[in-house]
């Protein structure tokens, strides 16, 4: 094929145009700007090296160290839930059982539903006086919960909404359990081998890269949280619930420090890489590619 | 899998359980937004309206220019998902069809963007949306769409692409075909459904966005139902009727949107994960 280059070019120049003005650009941009003391309200603005970050990390700013408590808490809470959940609810729709596309179409339909809707819904589910789950566990005779309105429980309470919209990642596993033939299966019951052994042996070895791939979608989606903390919370009470990116733009955009806020941001991503890069690397050890290959 | 009777009365069992608790709040939305506030109040909670107020959508509608939210929501969307469509489905092509030295290597720079928080990019995005005098307009939600409509649809629509039989674009090429022939007789035509795809996911994004409209948007005039809902909220605390009415508005159209394409949506799950 002639002329390649040149029509490859031609036909990915959007693409390419859009990462450098949207992405890169902006990138470097927020890196310059990490570096000084940008204010929206302030006349001049003067560079100022490391000292946004010298003051995030002196402590001099416990807010910062506070949202970033509240971030890993509710990242610790809710990676395993929604990855130990959705594989869970992954293996029953797996079942041969009738009425699965249903099933399955119930289970999808909440992660479709808008975050603002989604995040009214639950106040009003979890209202502490008229709210249903109260009055739930009133019948049940069980302890009642502040739910989004006290210290404790708001973090898990906010982790609770968030799970039902877990339906992307249970089709995500979903799929992968397709993929695993059926004569390993086979092979375990001639064995003699029941479910567990087929869950252990096979199931679970197999489904390691999708498990991968869930985990890490889950582990960056998670530390990125903001319309929970703006809508159900703003960030209360008492900063409990002050996620990382909720603090990142309160800074930016109503107190419009945005040279501060950008240092923020630029932590968030260096803890991201971090964590991404510990998954990538411990999933030698745990992820099982057919074939000894690894993409 | 064969499974013994008494795994799958259990698994039946657990999967009837599990749907109640994922369809309940719907309900719970459904059955509130038809109620007076002292039925609402009821405690036990009660399920069945009586008499349905459909009065509290009326409302809601009238309460807050909700129709001019729909018609900013709409121009967005509309907007967002033409340009997705087109440069997303073009870049693709180049990254998939078209031989060139350092394809693959641009592919995996542009694919790293995926990973990046988006918070890293909001406030120079901003800063520089601002100083173009575009602060408090639709163009930044809109115009980002038209540079390649972002990597993941990009990805999404490559993988299909990859799919497609050499032979179609080398049986063109010796007929004297362009690229641009080959895209937009062979290519396009033939992904049609991994383009509804990339349609439907593009317009649950931008119908569902709100940081976007939050950061970029002042003026009521200009808010996205998104945003209105956001505001109503504030303004109507505990009228639960009413706001379960609006939240009830805003998410209609999903559903809808979401039954009728159903089965391209579970298609694009699977494709972006089973071969990420």
């Amino acid at each position: 094929m002639r002329k390649g280059l040149w029509y490859g070019l031609l036909f990915t120049a959007p693409a390419i145009l859009g990462f450098l003005i949207f992405t890169l650009g902006p990138m470097v941009a927020s890196l310059v700007l990490s570096l000084t003391d940008y204010n929206v309200f302030k006349d001049q603005t003067s560079f100022v090296g490391f000292a946004n970050y010298a003051k995030l990390f002196s402590g001099e700013d416990d807010l910062f160290y506070k949202s970033l408590g509240v971030t890993f808490y509710f990242v610790l809470l809710r990676v395993p839930a929604v990855i130990i959940i959705s594989f869970a609810v992954a293996l029953l729709l797996n079942m041969n059982v009738k009425g699965r596309a249903v099933f399955r179409t119930i289970i999808y339909l909440p992660s479709i539903v808008p975050a603002v809707a989604s995040a009214m819904i639950w106040m009003w589910l979890m209202n502490p006086d008229l709210g249903l789950l109260n009055s739930m566990l009133e019948w049940l005779n069980l302890p009642t919960s502040n739910w989004l309105y006290s210290e404790g429980s708001v973090i898990p309470s906010v982790v609770l909404t968030t799970l039902w919209g877990i339906g992307s990642t249970v089709i995500i596993f979903l799929a992968g359990l397709a993929g695993i033939p059926q004569s390993y299966y086979e092979a375990i019951e001639v064995d003699g081998g029941g479910w567990f052994s087929k869950l252990r042996q096979i199931t679970i070895p197999m489904i390691t890269p999708t498990l991968f791939f869930n985990a890490i979608m889950t582990l960056i989606n998670s530390f990125q949280v903001f319309n929970e903390a703006y809508i159900l919370t703003q960030g209360g009470p008492n900063n409990q619930s002050l996620f990382y990116v909720f603090y990142l733009w309160r800074t930016g955009f109503r107190d419009t420090e945005m040279g501060y806020a950008s240092a923020l941001a630029w932590v968030l991503f260096v803890i991201i890489m971090i964590f991404t890069y510990i998954v990538f690397k411990t999933s030698k050890s745990w992820v099982y590619y057919e074939g000894g290959e690894r993409p | 899998m064969r499974q013994s009777k008494l795994a799958l009365a259990g698994g039946y069992a657990a999967l009837i359980v599990i749907s109640a608790m994922f369809i309940i709040p719907f309900v719970w939305l459904v059955r509130s937004s038809l109620m007076d506030l002292s039925q609402i109040f009821t405690m036990p909670p009660e399920w069945i309206p009586k008499p349905f107020q459909w009065g509290n959508f009326h409302r809601a509608l009238t309460a807050l220019p909700f129709d001019v939210f729909f018609t900013n929501t709409m121009i967005i969307v509309v907007s967002v998902l033409v340009g997705t469509v087109i440069t997303s489905s073009i870049a693709a092509f180049g990254f998939s069809r078209i031989s060139w030295k350092g394809r693959d290597t641009v592919f995996a720079i542009l694919m790293t963007s995926m990973m990046l928080p988006f918070a890293v990019t909001m406030i120079p995005s901003f800063l520089g949306w601002q100083m173009l005098g575009f602060y408090d307009t639709f163009y930044p939600l809109i115009v980002p769409a038209y540079f390649g409509g972002g990597i993941f649809n990009i990805f999404l629509l490559r993988q299909f692409y990859l799919t497609i039989p050499r032979d179609f674009d080398e049986a063109a090429f010796v007929d004297g075909a362009s690229y641009f022939q080959i895209y937009s007789k062979i290519i396009f035509p033939l992904s049609r459904s991994a383009l509804i795809v990339v349609a439907l996911f593009s317009f649950l994004g931008s119908w569902n966005d709100f940081m976007g409209p939050l950061i970029y948007l002042k003026s009521d005039r200009l808010f996205t139902l998104a945003l209105g809902l956001q505001m109503f909220q504030g303004t109507y605390t505990a009228q639960w009727d009413l706001l379960m009415a609006a939240s009830a508005m805003v998410v209609i159209p999903c559903v809808i949107v979401f039954l009728v394409g159903q089965r391209y949506f579970l298609e694009g799950i699977t494709l972006t994960g089973l071969k990420g």
